[in-house]
């Protein structure tokens, strides 16, 4: 029997790791995968908890509403990196300071 | 030690140093593919946390559709990205990363403390689900229930990300389209 708060300590582990890349990282598409482990710490924790809700499904239920939102989030962010890159030729973002192209 | 402690150990450590890698490496090649890893090790995860369906679903979107996507891009913004990567400093513990190192550990050890003193398996509505018996065991099948769920008491949320999933789909396409002139 694993305990939640075992869970619990690795979705936090995840998340501030996430939260490093996404701070740290001088590259968008890298930035986006520290958001995606981020999103995934939160469905760990959502998964955990839906173990307890036998009836209803919450927990397992907005976990996949979560993957289809990270999908559709994803799909959008990288299609805006490809416009970045077209017009500045670098998808660092300090580098991409200009309002008006 | 069971054998589902064994693997929750052996998964969450594969989780963890992919998610490391990922943030110590400067090869955006190999950042991706530790990523793979990662979501392959948090898919075992979510199976030992009883939710096969959600694991499935997580290699089926994640693995296959999120990633592909990634690499698409990484692919399509070429050579100078790669350049770029080449010129970063080596270094992991560059001075320059301290105040995001600090945020990340305070947040952490805040955590830690926060999920210590909770306990989260004596929260009340835990004890009560437990009480009614109303925690899924290893042996129940929760898809069929997913699916009746999802038509009936979650019918609203489910619409509502069928429209926008369609609005994504729709913006996606508009704005990764060739500009004509403007």
């Amino acid at each position: 029997m694993i305990s939640l708060t075992h869970y619990l300590l690795v979705g936090a582990c995840l998340f501030c790791i996430g939260l490093y890349v996404a701070l740290t990282k001088r590259n968008a598409i890298q930035i986006l995968i520290g958001i995606e482990l981020m999103l995934n710490a939160g469905i760990l924790n959502l998964v955990a908890f839906g173990k307890f809700d036998k009836a209803a499904n919450g927990g397992q239920l907005f976990a996949l509403f979560a993957i289809v939102l990270a999908a559709a989030t994803t799909a959008v962010a990288l299609a805006i990196i490809l416009n970045v890159y077209r017009r500045y030729k670098t998808i660092d973002p300090n580098k991409v300071d200009k309002l008006k192209g | 030690m069971s054998a589902a402690q064994i693997l929750f150990g052996l998964m969450s450590f594969i989780a963890l140093a992919s998610a490391v890698y990922v943030a110590a490496s400067n090869n955006l090649v190999r950042s991706v593919f530790m990523f793979f890893v990662t979501l392959f090790a948090l898919a075992g995860l979510y199976v030992l946390a009883l939710a096969d369906f959600v694991a499935v679903t997580q290699i089926v979107i994640y693995v296959g559709g999120i990633l592909v996507l990634i690499l698409f891009v990484f692919m399509l913004s070429g050579r100078e990205t790669l350049e770029a990567m080449q010129h970063q400093p080596k270094r992991l513990w560059k001075l320059a990363n301290l105040p995001a190192f600090l945020i990340c550990a305070l947040l952490l050890i805040v955590l830690f403390n926060l999920f210590m003193n909770t306990n989260a398996d004596a929260l009340p509505w835990i004890k009560q689900a437990v009480h009614n018996n109303d925690v899924i065991k290893a042996e129940n099948t929760m898809t069929e229930n997913i699916g009746i769920n999802l038509m009936t008491r979650y019918l609203l949320p489910f619409e509502v990300i069928s429209i926008l999933l369609l609005m994504a789909l729709a913006g996606a396409a508009h704005l990764s389209r060739k500009e004509a002139g403007a």
